[in-house]
């Protein structure tokens, strides 16, 4: 067997990627002309239907009626891929929610589906040797999801539990949330990697892989970039030599990976495009959302999915917020019309309008008013936050463009007290743009953040200090300020020439100079038409092209690293591109899944990145699937940082 | 910047700043306090409850499924393929940081196996069998690991494979078979294997480092226990500035104590108006600096700054700066309609005894707090008047109705034109229109 790696640097080779084979489609406003050659994409419901038929075969080795307690943030998962039905069926008799408290249950059998957690199994230990103590006899059972950690099973062996509790494993590692986004649900993974050093996902990560390997692969190839990534691959590598092999049709060829420390402004920013905006401001939870009175105009709150079976949804979601209310308008004008054409109609043109169109316009009426429900109550709050400044300062950060306002501005939003989540996003887009602040702003702003906000955000800022999110530059630094100032007078590629020399001193961020570099900031002068988007950086109203998705299209458009070498060596390295043994000659023939890249952001990915995607994929005739270990915005980021709570 | 077709102006202009927390028109410092009580009510609520009432059921609403043994056959043949099996394997590629190869006489990868195993076998179910046939995987034991270099190599093997739930696991039994002292020392030049090694102790809630027992103030819910606690965590060798702070946290909370007790004896005596006025509707205990100042602005304004709840001294204990300190006053002056006191927060007066109105921040910013707590329109338009940049100042003042203020600066101008258009904004006949009026005669002859 023989393979080759691509990785930068290697012999110059033909760049003969899809972009100069692929002719380009124009997408004019709201068309999501999709391409007639455009591939299908994988069918996923398979992976609900594989995790619920475990799910089944797990609750069967426990026969007869029990007790099952859930764990808080497993129970909209599970919603996803069974119900109550499926659940009875197998003997299951009363459902709870895992609270921390002791049970009331009177079942002979109790299972809980937990996440392998200390925290959590400590309680279960704490039930078990309650139930000791009163000289009650059950039989217990733990299925872990989506795996077991030997620190669970330890403590149950240190609490002189471990023969009474059965433990198990629920391989559910991937929720499909809609056709191209697949969800691993583990929010977690974040802080427990990327904060904490905690590796315990890496493996996670290369079983989700592997599972998507086996189902929709062989892959023939492999990028990424980023430390997780690179293990995550390996893991996934291992697990595919220890298994067997299945040769089938593939129906995904390329895969893309990269670790969310690789591009953290993205997710810090706003997000303007509709469904990244409605995420921000309702929070999406499993691809539904809460919506409230606000936006229901009635007393009452009603839960929606939101995913393309939603055809209104479906054609706002990646628009830019300002194009949404004139869509919606022109939609409901043209409800309006199919309505009217019931005047003049005689019966029997009644009948067939009642039984074949009225359902139909109904559907559409109940959506439309909501969407227009949410985005005047969108509206509403983000005039009230006063976001046309924020979104000012936000841009000008990116920009690099008067840093003092922005500081000033930063810091009144602090003294107003203002939402505490929003100022600590704020300043960590300024470290980050900044790679760091200096002494004396640093101080000063964390001294008002802990007069405004508590003193117990000393944790916060120690756990951002760690992640590089929020940090000081250190007296060697000052040769970046001095080049950002160069940077400011002289062209940008003497610019560039001095930032990578400056780079390599320590571990930063390189905004300014990765900027520069890939063009992610367009000129501020030029005017940026929202409505015929020309690149993805209309996501973020023309200011900025997400790093993520730029450097996804880069390698692509290269096929590999080739050329982007002071990129990567500013990212900190660990990129890779490989591609599959000595068949690899079956890598050229254009199948279809060729043109169909899934791409795993290991440490979450916005829904802003996943519209930029969507927008890449129709310019060039690709299909982009994404995989996360969660959907992230710039609140659960931050929010996972906070220690501040007993 | 927003860069757009025009009308999208429509959609973002906003007001200014009416995020600003206690100068909403609800009252945000009120709900505050208020959501803070309740809460703490729900606490002590949710624990009773236990006791006697049904844990909460889940409730799930769903569409019925097909049946299960339809959806097993389905998934599994779903999942066999066809055609021959191809050669796909693919290269490692070195996963930084590496460490030296050891010759250990162990098969180490057979015992990670052991640990990590999970394959397609999950997956597929005609593969599913009992799992105590493999049940091999947690059975290894480590036991035979006594030297500490094989330890050691045991350990850094672990790093190797790149599985956080094996490194723990190593970690764990190293834990039990070694001094604290032989462990740490291993672990210093390890950092992949300390790291989770803390994330473990963190977890299991052993061992607290700095800043983790200064966490643990959060657990004390009385608090003369948690201020003796915050007492005690002074001595831990914090860096200077996080040792000032910490500082502050301790003298904070001794004073929020000593003003709670003094203030609900004062309000529940009757003795004080301010509090018949404005009852408390939560205590000041565990709030910032911030907040104990606004309050103190609100409860003790024009206390001498000997005293611990006066203004002055929560200002100089605590190193507020300016623009602090006059946002936050002015918000609680203006929050009492106190326009006086507004009015003193700003004036200046220099050698010859003549007034002038200065501030730290821009009156824009003033008058938009202002604005929040319902100033009337004579206080506005004085803040208005102040604004530098005339723009500003006109827009301002025509989102305030400051009609003298327009007219005024128009008349500076001496935009004719623009009172033109003023004057049919106005209603006919009014103080305003009249005053239009005026000037345009005027400034006809």
């Amino acid at each position: 067997m023989q393979h080759s790696i691509r990785t930068s640097g290697n012999k110059p080779r033909e760049v003969k990627g899809w972009a100069g084979v692929l002719l380009c489609s124009t997408s004019g406003p709201m068309a999501h002309s999709v391409r007639r050659d455009a591939p299908e994409l994988p069918d996923f419901s398979l992976l609900k239907r594989l995790a619920r038929d475990q799910l089944i075969y797990l609750l069967e080795q426990l026969p007869g009626r029990k007790d099952l307690f859930i764990e808080a943030d497993l129970m909209s998962p599970l919603d996803r891929i069974a119900n109550v039905t499926t659940l009875k069926q197998h003997d299951v008799d009363k459902l709870y929610k895992v609270e921390y408290k002791p049970i009331v249950s009177t079942s002979d059998q109790l299972c809980f589906l937990i996440r392998p957690r200390i925290k959590t199994v400590k309680w279960i230990c704490d039930v078990v040797n309650a139930d000791k103590a009163f000289g009650r006899f059950r039989k217990y059972k733990i299925i872990f999801s989506p795996q077991k950690f030997y620190a669970c099973e330890n403590l149950l062996e240190e609490q002189g539990i471990f023969g009474d509790v059965t433990t198990d494993e629920w391989s559910f590692y991937l929720l499909p949330l809609d056709d191209d986004i697949i969800s691993l649900e583990l929010p977690e993974f974040f802080r427990d990697n990327f904060l904490e050093g905690d590796q315990r996902w890496v493996r996670t990560a290369g079983s989700a892989l592997h599972l998507l390997h086996s189902v929709y692969g062989p892959f023939s190839k492999l990028y990424g970039i980023g430390r997780c990534s690179k293990m995550a691959y390996e893991s996934w590598r291992e697990q595919v030599e220890e298994g067997e092999q299945r040769a089938r049709q593939a129906e995904i060829g390329n895969v893309f990976l990269i670790d969310r420390d690789v591009d953290l402004v993205t997710p810090l920013c706003s997000q303007v495009v509709y469904e990244g905006l409605v995420d921000d401001i309702f929070r999406i939870k499993c691809g539904c959302v809460e919506f409230g009175p606000d936006v229901t105009s009635s007393d009452k709150s009603i839960k929606v999915m939101l995913n393309s079976q939603d055809k209104v949804f479906n054609e706002i979601r990646n628009e830019h917020f300002s194009q949404v209310f004139g869509f919606l308008s022109q939609k409901a004008r043209n409800l309006q019309t199919a309505y009217d054409k019931r005047s003049g109609m005689d019966i029997k043109q009644m009948k067939t309008f009642v039984s074949e169109e009225l359902k139909g316009l109904k559907q559409e009426h109940r959506l439309l008013s909501l969407h227009i429900g949410a985005s005047e109550s969108m509206m509403k709050r983000k005039t009230k936050q006063d976001f046309q400044e924020l979104l000012k300062t936000e841009h000008s950060l990116l920009e690099g463009f008067e840093i003092r306002e922005c500081i000033s501005y930063i810091e009144e939003h602090i003294n107003r007290q203002v939402s505490m989540v929003e100022s600590m996003r704020l300043l960590c887009l300024l470290s980050l743009t900044e790679n760091g602040l200096l002494p004396k702003d640093y101080r000063s702003l964390k001294a008002q953040f802990l007069q405004s906000y508590g003193i117990d955000h000393l944790l916060t800022f120690s756990n951002l200090k760690q992640l590089g999110l929020l940090v000081e530059q250190q007296p060697g630094e000052t040769l970046t300020v001095m080049e950002s100032r160069v940077g400011k007078l002289v062209n940008d590629k003497t610019a560039g020439k001095l930032t990578d020399a400056f780079s390599s001193l320590a571990k930063k961020s390189n905004f300014r100079a990765l900027g520069r570099r890939l063009n992610l900031v367009p000129k501020s002068d030029e005017e940026y038409d929202l409505r015929v988007p020309r690149d993805m950086a209309y996501i973020f109203s023309g200011a900025y092209i997400p790093l993520s998705c730029k450097l996804i299209e880069q390698v692509l458009e290269r096929d590999g690293w080739t050329g982007l070498e002071e990129v990567t060596r500013m990212l900190n390295g660990h990129e890779f591109a490989v591609t599959a043994g000595s068949n690899g000659s079956d890598a050229r023939v254009k199948t279809d899944s060729q043109r169909i890249i899934l791409v795993m952001f290991l440490g979450g990915c916005t829904f802003s990145e996943i519209s930029a995607l969507r927008f890449l994929g129709r310019e060039k005739g690709l299909k982009f699937i994404v995989v996360t270990t969660a959907i992230t915005n710039s609140a659960r980021l931050l929010e996972s940082m906070l220690d501040n709570h007993a | 910047m927003i860069r757009g077709k025009p009308d999208e102006d429509e959609y973002w202009n906003s007001s200014k700043f009416k995020a600003f927390t206690f100068d909403d028109e609800d009252d945000d410092f009120t709900r505050l306090k208020e959501s803070k009580r309740a809460v703490n009510s729900i606490r002590s609520l949710v624990e009773e409850e236990d006791e006697e009432d049904d844990v909460e059921k889940v409730s799930w609403s769903g569409e019925p499924v097909g049946s299960i043994s339809w959806s097993v056959k389905e998934t599994a043949s779903s999942i066999r393929s066809t055609g021959e099996v191809r050669d796909q394997s693919f290269p490692k590629i070195n996963t930084a940081p590496s460490l030296p190869k050891n010759s250990s006489g162990y098969s180490l990868s057979s015992l990670f196996k052991a640990f990590g195993e999970t394959s397609i076998r999950n997956y597929a179910p005609e593969l599913r069998k009992p799992k105590s046939e493999y049940k091999v995987r947690y059975v290894y034991s480590l036991e035979k690991f006594r030297s500490l270099q094989d330890k050691l190599l045991l350990l850094d093997e672990a790093v190797n494979a790149h599985d956080g739930n094996v490194i723990t696991a190593v970690l764990i039994y190293l834990k039990k078979s070694l001094s604290k002292e032989n462990l740490f020392r291993e672990l210093i030049t390890r950092e992949i294997a300390l790291r989770h090694y803390i994330h473990f102790l963190k977890e299991i809630e052993e061992q607290k480092l700095l800043l983790m027992q200064y966490r643990d103030h959060l657990n004390i819910r009385d608090e003369n226990k948690r201020r003796d606690f915050l007492k005690s965590c002074l001595s831990l060798p914090f860096s200077p500035d996080d040792a000032t702070h910490v500082q502050d946290h301790y003298t904070l909370l001794e004073r929020q104590i000593i003003i709670e007790a003094n203030d609900k004896q004062v309000e529940s005596s009757g003795q004080a108006d301010i509090f018949k006025k404005y009852p408390r509707k939560a205590s000041i205990l565990n709030m910032p600096i911030i907040t104990t100042l606004y309050y103190s602005c609100f409860y003790h304004y024009g206390e001498s700054d000997g005293t611990y709840s006066s203004p002055a001294n929560i200002r100089k204990t605590f190193r507020i700066s300016d623009k602090q300190f006059l946002l936050t006053c002015l918000g609680a002056r203006a929050k009492l309609k106190a326009w006086f006191d507004v009015d003193a927060l700003f004036t200046t007066k220099n050698w010859l005894g003549y007034t002038k109105k200065r501030s730290p921040i821009g009156f824009h910013r003033i008058v938009d707090i202002l604005q929040k707590n319902n100033a009337p329109v004579q206080v506005l338009q004085e803040y208005v008047n102040l604004v530098e940049d005339a723009e500003q100042k006109i827009s301002l003042a025509q989102k305030y109705k400051c009609h003298d203020v327009i007219i005024n600066t128009y008349r500076d101008l001496k935009d004719r034109q623009q009172l033109i258009v003023y004057r049919g904004k106005v209603e006919r006949g009014s103080s305003e229109y009249r005053k239009i009026e005026e000037i345009l005669s005027n400034s006809v002859r």
